[in-house]
């Protein structure tokens, strides 16, 4: 039951999204989202909302195709990263700048 | 208010065809759409002055207008600014273009209110909605480096409601914390979005920082540097002494073990604060003074 809660049934999401059930078959097959089976129906958990959410946008705002999201979410990823030692990086700097 | 010249924003002539102004649009949403460009506000602002431009000249009848009143647009702003009272209401909204847009008041005093969003939704998307969850807010918190040595409680105000979060001791300049299902409504039954604050964190004090370790430079006289003595230290909650031994040599370290700075998540526990030795060398001698460091060198060869 609590599994439950915290996912959400891919009939719904094709309902919210207007998009057919084929095409989170399709983001699951590449991996880009993981679903889950309960009984007869499949489910996302809620913490990947966010990412299907900005799925859809790239999807249908930009027409990018799911490996293209895939590419872009990799580089997304990379950027974070770097962002981050950038930042580590810069407070590190502040060392050898004014005493 | 500012005229806004929508060709330009786009990047088109004004002789543009229909398929000139939607690809220069879609070339330009692919560059600056918020989810390709995370946390970054001038991409954001780009991105919607993109999309009311192409609301604008993406429609025939609006483009009709534009071009009409465009050339007579100080006028009509005369007229317009009767009933117009200031306060702009600054959003920090990210990465989200679907449901409440903002419309610069160019845009308004042509196409009126009723033209933002309503019906037809995102200029160019269709209008479908495309949030589950609700939209993720970003705001920026700035505070003194002395803010943080406790772990306390601040109260943020974003776009008009009250917000009371906790602030940990320790926390990095540039860190990110979640506060999870702050942001905006889920739509149809969807969790709500989260907020993000970033911490900019400036330092008040003479310590330089990293992590929970401080640093300091402290100035140390020739004479004491050689012959050893006494130094008082500032620390972050006082001043300790300290011995220095005889040919204590410049550059040299000593580490306070737990003076340093709250550890993040670990308020009880402490980093080290690490002194560093500049040996000011005399750069003026009296005569006496030069008479004995010749004595002292030739003592020495």
């Amino acid at each position: 039951m609590s599994k439950q809660q915290h996912s959400i049934e891919i009939t719904t999401l094709c309902r919210h999204y207007q998009v057919e059930r084929t095409f989170f078959s399709h983001l699951s097959d590449i991996g880009l989202i993981e679903t889950i089976s309960i009984q007869d129906s499949l489910y996302v958990n809620e913490t990947d909302i966010r990412l299907i959410d900005k799925i859809i946008r790239l999807h249908r705002e930009l027409n990018i195709n799911p490996e293209g999201i895939d590419v872009i979410m990799n580089l997304l990823d990379r950027i974070d990263d770097l962002e981050q030692q950038l930042t580590a990086t810069q407070n590190r700097l502040g060392l050898y700048e004014n005493n | 208010m500012q005229y806004k010249d929508y060709y330009n924003v786009l990047g088109v002539s004004k002789s543009a065809d229909k398929a000139d102004i939607k690809k220069a649009y879609r070339r330009l949403a692919r560059k600056y759409h918020p989810d390709v460009n995370p946390n970054d506000q001038d991409a954001e602002a780009r991105f919607k002055e993109i999309n009311e431009a192409y609301q604008v000249l993406g429609n025939d009848d609006n483009r009709k207008k534009y071009d009409q009143f465009g050339q007579d647009w100080k006028q009509a702003d005369q007229q317009a600014q009767g009933g117009r009272q200031g306060g702009y209401q600054q959003h920090q909204y990210t990465g989200s273009p679907g449901g409440e847009h903002d419309f610069s008041d160019f845009f308004e005093s042509i196409f009126g209110q009723q033209a933002r969003g309503g019906g037809t939704g995102f200029g160019g998307f269709g209008g479908r909605e495309t949030h589950f969850k609700g939209e993720d807010m970003q705001a920026e918190l700035t505070l003194q480096l002395t803010d943080i040595l406790t772990t306390q409680k601040r109260t943020l105000t974003l776009n008009g409601k009250n917000l009371r979060i906790t602030v940990p001791a320790g926390v990095e300049n540039g860190q990110r914390i979640r506060l999870k299902g702050h942001g905006g409504k889920g739509v149809n039954g969807g969790p709500d979005g989260d907020l993000y604050i970033r911490f900019n964190i400036q330092n008040n004090t003479k310590f330089r920082r990293e992590k929970a370790n401080l640093y300091k430079t402290i100035d140390l006289d020739l004479y004491t540097a050689v012959l050893g003595g006494d130094v008082l230290v500032d620390t972050l909650d006082g001043q300790v002494k300290l011995k220095i031994k005889a040919g204590t040599q410049g550059n040299s370290q000593v580490k306070l073990t737990g003076k340093g700075f709250p550890k993040y998540k670990k308020d009880t526990d402490k980093g080290d604060l690490i002194v560093t030795y500049q040996i000011k060398i005399p750069t003026t001698l009296s005569d006496k003074e030069r008479q004995l460091f010749t004595e002292l060198k030739d003592l020495q060869s």
